[in-house]
C-alpha cells in the first residue's frame, strides 16, 4: 500500500542533499573547533561556514547565532536566559495561549519562581491582536515571547507590529520561530526580534541540532556553562556534522521557499476540493489569510480524532491531532481550546495535516480521497 | 465464531493493559495469522503535578511489547466514560451502604461497550482480552465458558455480557494455566514476562483504599454497635466497611475475634458481631436485581443451578427463581456467609456462565436481613 506523510509539521525527512553533505562531513571533519591544530581548524571553519549561511538566512550577524540542539533548546534559553538577566528590572511575562508547550511550560515554571505571566487570549483563528500586548505591556515587563506561526493550526501572529511595539521599551522580545522558519521570510532587524528559535528538523535538516538568534547586546545569561564555545553562551563542543546538515538545508530552503509555498497552497486547494466533490463536511481551523502554507488544519463535525486517526493511518495517511500524553491518548490541544473554549466539538474532530517535501500533487489527492472515504465510512456506520 | 476467513483476513483488536496476560493474548493471535491492532485504553487520569501517570509505565510496556510482537499500537481515552458508567456508580454504591464490583460493570460498559465501538470503528472483526475465560460455538449460540485456570477464572467480572458482546469476543488464554502463561512470554521474550501482575481495583491500584475512598466521600465516623445495642467502640465511617471483613475494627478483649455483620445507614451505625461463624452472617436466599444472561434463549421460570457469590469463591448449588424487571430470587442450598448487596451473583451450570446479577436484599428463612441493607 503507498503512504503519504502528512505530518511534516512534526518533523521531516532529511533532504538527499543534506545527507550527501554530512556524510562528506562525517568522513573528513572529526576535529574540535576549539582545538589548535590543523584538524581543529578545518572543524571551526567548516562550523562557520554552516554559521554565516544560517545568520544570512534571517538577515543577522554571525555572531548573533548560538547553535542549540534544537526548537525546545532555543525557546528554553530565551526565555530563562532572559529571565535570569533581567529579574531585577521587572519579573513580568507576556506570552499568548497557543505557544508552543516549549514556551508555555517554560513560563509556567517561572511563575513557580515568582515571575508574572500575562498569556493573551487569541480570536477564533488563533491570532492575537497587537492591542492586545499593549494593553498588556507594563513597565515591568521584561520579555514577550510570541510564536511566529502556530505549529497547530498555522496562524501567523502580527510579529513585525509587535516588534514596532517593543522598539522602545525594556522587554525582549523573542519569538519561536520553529514552524515559519523556511517557509516565511524573516529578516530580524525588519521584524525588530531580540531572539529568535529554529530547529533544522522541521525543513528537512538532521534531528538534535537548531539555533537561537540573539541580536547584540541582548540581555541575556547561558544556562549551560563549561567551555567558551558559543561566545560562552552555550558550553559544549559543537556539533558540527549536524550544522553542516542543518546549513545545507537552510541553503535549500530558502532557495526553494516561493516555489514551496505555491506548491503547498495547490495542495491545500486539491485537499479541499477533494473533500467537496465528496460532500464531507468540514470546517479549516486558522487564519484565511494569515497562514503557513504547509499546515491544514481541519475539522469533520460528527468524527472522533482518535478512532479517526487509527484509520488514517491505517489507510497509509499519516497526520496528527493535539499532542499525545504520556499514556499514549490524546489530549485536547490548547490551541484549539484557546481558540473554541473548553468543550468546543472542534476539540475532537480536528486533524491536522502539514506539507513537505517529496510529496506530488496525485498523493495530495489520493489522500484527501482517503480520508475522504474514511468520513464517509465513519459517519455511517454511527448514523 | 464459525469463521472461514483466512485469518489474516480477520482484523482483531486487543485491548492491552501493559501486563502479562494481554501481552500474551496479542502475540498468540499473532502467531496465528490474525492482523491484531493493539489498543491501550486509558481509563482513569491520576497525572501527577509532574504530568506524569501511573499509565505511563504501562503504555511504554504495551509499545514494547507491540513492538516485539510486530503489530501496530494505539492508546484511547475513555476517562469520562469510565467517570459516568463506572466510577459514578462505584461512589453511588458506597453511599448507599454497599460494597460494589467496579471491575463488573467496567467490562460491561466501558470494555465490552465503549472500547468494542471502537474497536469496530477500526474495521475489528472481533475484541480479544487478556482474561481467563473461554467462548465457544455451541447450538447456534456463544457460550461463555470458565477459564481452565481455576484458580484465575475471570468469568465472575464477565457475567454482564450479552450474547451480541460474546459474538465478537475472543479470549485467547482463557484455555491456558496462568503458569503457562508466563513461560510463553518467557519464551518469546515479551517485556512482561516478569511483570508484576496489577492488584485491587484499577483506579485505586495499589494505594491505600480508605485515603482514596476518602478524597470522594465525607467520611462520618459512628457507633459500632452489637445486634441487641451494645456500643463496642467506633467506626470511622460506613464506606470502609464490608459484610465479614475482620480486620480494622479494633475491638480487642477475650474470646473470639469481632466481625462486620451489618450497617444501619439511618442511625450511622456498624454492627459488629463475634465469631467467624457467627449466626447474623449467615442466609438462605437473596434478591438480585440487574439480572442478565449470556445466552439469548429462554429460560424457564425456576432452575437449579450453582452459583458464586464473591470472586474465587467455591460454586454453591442454587434455586432461582426469575422475576419480572430484571430482578430473581436466588435460594441457596446451604446457607451461605456474608452474602453482602452491591457484589455479584454470578450463575453457573457446569462450566458454562449463564448470566448474574447484583445482589440487593439478603434473606435468612424467607425474612430479609434488614442490618445487612
Amino acid at each position: 500500500m503507498q503512504t503519504f506523510y502528512l505530518d511534516h509539521a512534526a518533523t521531516s525527512p532529511v533532504h538527499p542533499e543534506v545527507i550527501e553533505k554530512m556524510t562528506e562531513a562525517m568522513t573528513n571533519v572529526y576535529g574540535n573547533p576549539s582545538s589548535i591544530h590543523a584538524a581543529g581548524r578545518y572543524a571551526r571553519k567548516v562550523l562557520d561556514e554552516a554559521r554565516s549561511i544560517l545568520a544570512r538566512s534571517i538577515g543577522a550577524k554571525d555572531t548573533e547565532i548560538i547553535f542549540t540542539s534544537g526548537g525546545t533548546e532555543g525557546d528554553n534559553t530565551a526565555i530563562f536566559g532572559v529571565a535570569q538577566a533581567l529579574k531585577s528590572k521587572g519579573k513580568h511575562i507576556i506570552t499568548t495561549a497557543v505557544e508552543h508547550h516549549a514556551v508555555l511550560h517554560s513560563c509556567e515554571q517561572l511563575e513557580k519562581a515568582g515571575f508574572e505571566v500575562t498569556y493573551l487570549p487569541v480570536d477564533e483563528t488563533g491570532r492575537i491582536s497587537v492591542e492586545s500586548v499593549k494593553e498588556a505591556l507594563r513597565e515591568d515587563t521584561i520579555l514577550v515571547t510570541i510564536m511566529f506561526g502556530n505549529n497547530e493550526v498555522g496562524t501567523i501572529q502580527p510579529i513585525k507590529e509587535i516588534g514596532e511595539l517593543l522598539k522602545n521599551h525594556q522587554a525582549v522580545f523573542h519569538t519561536d520561530a520553529v514552524q515559519a522558519y523556511g517557509l516565511e521570510k524573516i529578516d530580524v532587524n525588519e521584524l525588530h526580534v531580540d531572539l529568535l528559535s529554529v530547529s533544522s528538523h522541521k525543513i528537512n535538516g538532521p534531528k538534535g541540532i537548531g539555533f537561537l538568534y540573539q541580536r547584540e547586546k541582548t540581555p541575556f545569561t547561558a544556562t549551560f556553562y563549561g567551555g567558551s564555545q558559543e561566545r560562552k553562551r552555550r558550553a559544549g563542543t559543537e556539533n558540527v556534522h549536524a550544522a553542516v546538515g542543518f546549513a545545507k538545508a537552510v541553503e535549500i530552503a530558502q532557495r526553494e521557499m516561493e516555489t514551496k509555498r505555491q506548491t503547498y497552497l495547490q495542495f491545500r486547494k486539491i485537499f479541499l476540493e477533494v473533500l467537496e466533490q465528496e460532500q464531507i463536511s468540514y470546517k479549516v481551523n486558522g487564519h484565511e489569510e494569515y497562514f503557513l502554507k504547509h499546515i491544514l488544519n481541519i475539522s469533520f463535525p460528527g468524527m472522533d480524532v482518535e478512532s479517526f486517526l487509527v484509520n488514517l493511518d491505517m489507510d497509509g495517511v499519516y497526520a496528527s491531532s493535539g499532542s499525545a500524553c504520556t499514556a499514549g491518548s490524546i489530549d485536547p490541544s490548547h490551541v484549539l481550546v484557546a481558540m473554541y473554549g473548553k468543550g468546543a466539538p472542534e476539540l475532537r474532530n480536528s486533524i491536522r495535516f502539514s506539507f513537505g517535501l517529496g510529496l506530488t500533487e496525485a498523493d495530495i489527492q489520493q489522500a484527501a480521497e482517503r480520508t475522504a472515504r474514511i468520513v464517509k465510512r465513519m459517519t455511517n456506520s454511527l448514523n | 465464531m464459525t469463521e472461514t476467513r483466512d485469518p489474516s483476513q480477520i482484523r482483531v483488536v486487543v485491548g492491552m493493559s501493559g501486563g502479562v496476560d494481554s501481552s500474551v493474548a496479542a502475540y498468540l493471535l499473532k502467531q496465528q495469522g490474525y492482523d491484531v491492532i493493539g489498543i491501550f485504553m486509558k481509563n482513569w487520569d491520576d497525572t501527577d503535578e509532574n504530568g506524569v501517570c501511573t499509565a505511563t509505565e504501562d503504555y511504554e510496556d504495551v509499545i514494547k511489547v507491540c513492538n516485539q510482537i510486530g503489530i501496530p499500537y494505539y492508546a484511547v481515552n475513555f476517562e469520562k466514560e469510565y467517570w459516568d458508567k463506572v466510577f459514578t456508580y462505584f461512589l453511588e454504591e458506597y453511599k448507599a451502604g454497599r460494597t460494589p464490583n467496579p471491575d463488573v460493570m467496567c467490562n460491561k460498559e466501558i470494555k465490552f461497550k465503549a472500547f468494542l465501538e471502537h474497536a469496530l470503528k477500526l474495521g475489528a472483526d472481533y475484541l480479544a482480552t487478556g482474561h481467563y475465560a473461554r467462548v465457544e460455538e455451541r447450538d447456534g449460540e456463544v457460550v461463555l465458558l470458565r477459564g481452565v485456570d481455576r484458580n484465575k477464572d475471570q468469568t465472575y467480572f464477565l457475567n454482564q455480557l450479552t450474547q451480541e458482546q460474546l459474538k465478537k469476543v475472543m479470549f485467547p488464554i482463557g484455555h491456558l494455566e496462568k503458569k503457562k502463561v508466563r513461560e510463553i512470554a518467557e519464551e518469546a521474550g515479551l517485556a512482561t514476562a516478569k511483570k508484576k501482575d496489577s492488584t485491587g481495583i484499577c483506579f485505586i491500584g495499589e494505594r491505600n483504599f480508605k485515603e482514596f475512598l476518602s478524597n470522594y466521600l465525607p467520611a462520618q465516623p459512628g457507633n459500632m454497635e452489637t445486634l441487641d445495642g451494645k456500643v463496642m467502640g467506633k467506626h470511622d465511617g460506613l464506606m470502609y466497611y464490608t459484610i465479614g471483613q475482620r480486620h480494622g475494627l479494633g475491638i480487642g478483649g477475650a474470646g473470639e475475634p469481632w466481625f462486620v455483620v451489618g450497617k444501619d445507614l439511618k442511625r450511622n451505625v456498624l454492627y459488629v458481631g463475634q465469631g467467624f461463624h457467627n449466626e447474623a452472617l449467615y442466609s438462605t436466599s437473596l434478591k438480585a436485581i440487574n439480572m442478565s444472561f449470556t445466552s439469548n434463549k429462554p429460560k424457564p421460570k425456576k432452575f437449579a443451578c450453582t452459583a458464586k457469590f464473591r470472586y474465587r469463591q467455591e460454586d454453591s448449588p442454587v434455586e432461582v427463581e426469575l422475576l419480572d424487571d430484571h430482578r430473581a430470587v436466588i435460594t441457596f442450598q446451604v446457607p451461605q456467609r456474608a452474602i453482602t448487596p452491591g457484589q455479584a451473583v454470578v450463575l453457573y451450570d457446569g462450566e458454562v456462565c449463564l448470566g448474574g446479577g447484583t445482589i440487593d436484599e439478603v434473606f435468612k428463612n424467607g425474612e430479609k436481613l434488614t442490618y445487612v441493607g
